[in-house]
């Protein structure tokens, strides 16, 4: 399957009072075409970041962005208009993501309005299309954001986003902010839409099940540092990385005769400012050493199975 | 509220309200804000209609009944050159209302502006603006206007740039506050990933959602103006006689006010309840659109 | 689980709680039962608007008044109502026989206040002891709860989310309360931060026997946390029972829905079940079952009958009339 886009050691370094932080360090992956990437990690990982310097809402420090096999990293301004309108984004919180003082209409119709290339009465007409197409009944045409609950909502940015027919689209925690019931139905558009127009997603969430539920592929970061890659299934069948395993085994479960082995972190999550060299997971992990404190490599220890860690082999009898 | 369910479930009921409908309840319900209301729109239909609640012109003299007390003919009794007071005090309305309104509009237009642009773009231009800002505000209000009335000269429009010039700090301000605020918002974010230009960006997504704050103190600095364009009338600056703007009436019958109390008093009410019903209306209002309707 | 009130520690009946904003009453809570045994945990699960957070509030007597109203019901805490104590009686409950963790660690600490004396400033409020005295006692709560003692002085901005749940529950904890009610204690946390604080909100329950009230929207942190549990729906409980009964056989179309809706890393799931429409509308609740609307197996009778917990097997409560008894 051909990649439809792919990061080769992309960085994102802020300039803070306290110090460079290193948002996103040095992270390289590929999602294939209609297919759905997870990028799972906590507070402090990058995630967000990473999803808005793939789609240029960020500047990128250094490494390459390709998009259909073109290097995309430093656009022009002409080529970043084209850009934008493959890409989109679809933000966590269905409060702020819309104009408070735009009707739905006018939120879905901007874009349209923008690329310039729809007469009035399309842009109508391509609006109404839109609104079904999420599930949104016509009627809230007219509503305002304060009007709409929370699914409702999201919906709309949903709408937003699939403006102009783009290829590939960032979730960036779409769900997180939703009622359980809400969130189930999200996810289930999510997905239909995704078979219907052969969209590419990449899924940012902090909640493993919904990545596991969502995405082909996931990508485990911490604190800027891609720490383990791997097919979906394959990753909570055999999580190699041991933050990768403390993470998995954090995570409730509703199965209540599920004898659990729970690995309780000690420590907290350190920040992105300054870091030390090497594994930025050393100072939590018990089977740190001496090793740890160099630069890791992404290493493919199963098949398709990458992992960044010196001791990986040895700590999973592999 | 609403309570409706989506396309798949069964509806239930709609109930639409704009964002101005639920803030014109909130007002109705404040009473201080109903009242302050209802005194401003009486002063405005004052100065609309002054032909026909005016018994006489306001510079009609009548040298014969000069410093004539309250009375049946002249209600509010007469100045030292027989003109009536209480039909200069209603033609005055138009004067002074004018003036607050279109000097704060000036200020608030201005102020808002820079106060975008400041939040928006940040850095050297958010210093410059700013610096600026301070510069101004450091003059106090009255001096400043004095000054600028002073190099002017007098007239309408010139006391209007006077009476404003230092409103703008404030609605800079305000608005700069605004701005950094919904600068974080992820709509602005979802505006340049739709390439949305900056202009667009500014007019259509900045702007409207960082106006409530000048709003409201717009509406209070009205009072402040009115009384500030009667001190520089008092002053012999400013609006010139025989044009009946309360402030002057004042200054004009200052020397004879012991003798002739009415020339000073009845303008000096109108000027306080018009200041009156602008802080009344502009607290209310203020109340009104702040906690906003987030679920 | 529905025991006559004498046994029970905390025994809450019949409680309706009622918001008027604007002119319009929100029916908060309505009619909702349920006891909780010394030193078990008992879980309110819910969505927004289910009015799960309403119910501790009301145990605790700390709702806004205006616009909250406790309409009716007792609460019956060791044998006494403390709907009927008066406002002094209740201070000294709070704090020390119940106590309560909020979500957000970082409003519910007082920014401007060095942490070790928040500790101190409640074991000072309940025991006449010398300040000295209390922030000996508070170093050393701190200490249980994993936090230095040189910490002691720092202030809650330095803190961060996980450790500061920490001192929140420190506070909590620091006169060994009986009751301890967490309201989504870990909901702003990591995962990987939220397995330490349950961790230790475990064991800490288990050191000092305390009981507890979990609110929370995780059903897995329920399912992990909670002996007995209650699945609230409108200001109603809808389904109540052991953590067995409701997680293994789940009865109420709602509880169905809820399980079925989320995803789980245990198992595949193709497509999630959903559950169709929005919570209602608390000022403007559906006549009969409040989840009728949204409900699959909803007939006509739903529509306007007043329906009543009913008890399925033991221990084990429904509101539902559609359905008999548990399924497998």
């Amino acid at each position: 399957m051909p990649a439809l886009v792919e990061v080769k050691n992309l960085k994102k370094y802020f300039e803070t009072p306290r110090g460079m932080l290193h948002a996103v360090d040095d992270v390289s992956f590929s999602i294939a075409q209609g297919k759905t990437m997870g990028i799972v990690g906590e507070s402090g990982c990058g995630k967000s970041t990473l999803g808005r310097v793939i789609i240029h809402l960020l500047e990128s420090t250094g490494g390459s962005i390709y998009f259909e096999g073109e290097d995309v990293t430093e656009v022009n301004s002409r080529q970043l208009r084209k850009q934008r309108e493959c890409m989109k984004i679809i933000f966590q919180d269905p409060y702020s993501s819309l104009n408070p003082r735009m009707t739905v209409e006018q939120t879905i119709m901007e874009p349209l309005i923008i690329s310039g290339r729809y007469a009035k009465q399309e842009r109508l007409e391509e609006t109404e299309r839109l609104i079904s197409m999420v599930g949104l009944d016509q009627r809230f045409r007219r509503s305002y954001p304060h009007e709409l609950s929370g699914g409702q909502r999201q919906r709309v940015g949903v709408a937003r986003a699939l403006a102009l027919h783009p290829k590939f689209i960032v979730c960036d925690e779409p769900v997180s902010s939703l009622d359980i019931s809400v969130q189930a139905q999200i996810l289930n558009l999510l997905q239909d839409l995704q078979a219907q127009h052969g969209l590419t997603y990449m899924f940012i969430t902090h909640d493993l099940s919904v990545a596991r539920h969502v995405a082909n592929d996931i990508c485990v970061m911490y604190i800027g540092q891609l720490v383990e890659t791997s097919p979906s299934r394959e990753l909570f069948l055999h999580p190699l990385h041991p933050y990768t395993q403390a993470l998995v085994s954090a995570v409730p479960s509703i199965d209540i005769h599920r004898k659990k082995e729970r690995i309780i972190l000690k420590g907290e999550i350190t920040s992105p400012v300054h870091p030390k060299p090497g594994c930025r997971f050393a100072r939590r992990c018990k089977y740190e050493c001496k090793p740890c404190h160099e630069p890791q490599r992404l290493e493919e220890v199963l098949p398709n199975h990458f992992v960044a860690c010196c001791r990986v082999r040895e700590i999973n009898s592999l | 509220m609403v309570n409706t369910v989506t396309a798949e479930g069964k509806p239930v009921k709609t109930k639409r309200q704009s964002e101005f409908g639920i803030v014109a309840r909130r007002l109705a319900k404040n009473s201080s804000a109903v009242i302050g209301f209802g005194l401003a729109l009486i002063l405005v239909l004052m100065a609309i209609f002054a032909p026909l609640i005016a018994p006489y012109a306001y510079d009609q003299q009548d040298l014969l009944n000069s410093r004539a007390a309250p009375s049946g003919e002249h209600l509010f009794g007469t100045d030292e050159l027989g003109r009536d007071v209480f039909s200069r005090i209603v033609w005055g309305s138009r004067f002074s209302l004018s003036i607050g309104f279109l000097a704060v509009l000036f200020s608030s237009s201005v102020g808002m502006l820079l106060g975008a642009i400041a939040g928006f773009f940040g850095k050297v231009v958010d210093d410059i603006i700013m610096r600026l800002m301070d510069v101004i505000q450091s003059i106090p209000g009255i001096l400043l206007a004095i000054a600028i009335s002073v190099v002017l000269g007098p007239g309408i429009f010139n006391t209007l740039l006077a009476l404003g010039f230092g409103g703008i700090t404030m609605a800079c301000r305000l608005t700069r506050a605004a701005v950094l605020r919904v600068r974080n918002e992820e709509y602005l974010e979802a505006a340049i990933s739709i390439n949305a230009s900056t202009a667009r960006i500014i007019l259509r997504h900045v702007l409207p959602n960082s106006f409530a704050p000048v709003l409201v103190s717009a509406t209070m600095m009205i009072g402040g103006i009115i009384m500030a364009a009667a001190m520089l009338s008092f002053i012999g600056l400013g609006v010139q006689p025989p044009t009946p703007e309360w402030g002057s009436m004042i200054a004009g019958g200052r020397s004879l006010i012991r003798t002739c109390p009415w020339m000073v008093t009845f303008p000096g009410i109108f000027i306080m309840l018009t200041v009156l019903a602008f802080n009344m209306f502009g607290d209310g209002l203020r109340d009104a659109l702040d906690p906003k309707l987030k679920k | 689980m529905m025991m006559s009130k004498d046994n029970a520690f905390l025994s809450v009946r019949d409680l309706v709680v009622e918001y008027t904003a604007e002119g319009q009453v929100i029916h908060a809570v309505n009619g909702v039962s349920f006891d909780l045994e010394r030193g078990k945990t008992f879980g309110l699960v819910g969505e927004t608007g289910s009015g799960k957070t309403t119910i501790p509030k009301a145990i605790l007597r700390i709702l806004p008044d205006p616009p909250a109203k406790i309409r009716g019901g007792e609460i019956y805490l060791d044998g006494v109502d403390l709907l009927k104590l008066s406002a002094k009686e209740m201070r000294k409950i709070r704090g020390r026989k119940i106590s309560m963790i909020f979500q957000d660690p970082m409003t519910a600490l007082n920014p401007i206040m060095k942490i070790g004396l928040q500790v101190a400033e409640v074991i000072k409020m309940h025991n006449d002891i010398t300040w000295r005295e209390a922030n000996k006692r508070a170093v050393r709560m701190l200490e249980t709860v994993g936090i230095p003692a040189d910490r002691f002085g720092e202030y809650p901005h330095q803190f961060s989310g996980g450790m500061g749940q920490r001192v929140v529950i420190a506070i909590a904890l620091a006169c060994s309360p009986e009751l301890l009610i967490a309201d989504e204690p870990t909901s702003a946390l990591d995962v990987t931060i939220q397995a330490q604080v349950l961790e230790m909100i475990a064991k800490l329950k288990k050191e000092f026997n305390t009981s507890m009230v979990m609110i929370s929207h995780n059903l897995g942190v329920v399912a992990e946390q909670c002996d007995d549990l209650a699945v609230v729906y409108a200001g109603e409980i809808v389904e109540l029972g052991s953590k067995e009964a409701v997680f293994d056989r789940p009865t109420h179309p709602y509880t169905k829905g809820l399980l079925g809706a989320v995803p789980t890393l245990d198992e595949e799931r193709e497509r999630l079940n959903r559950i169709p429409g929005m919570p209602p509308d608390p000022s403007d609740l559906p006549a009969g079952c409040h989840f009728n609307p949204r409900c699959p197996i909803a007939t006509e009778r739903c529509g306007y009958e007043k329906i009543d917990l009913r008890e399925i097997e033991a221990g084990h409560f429904c509101r539902c009339i559609n359905v008999s008894g548990p399924e497998e």
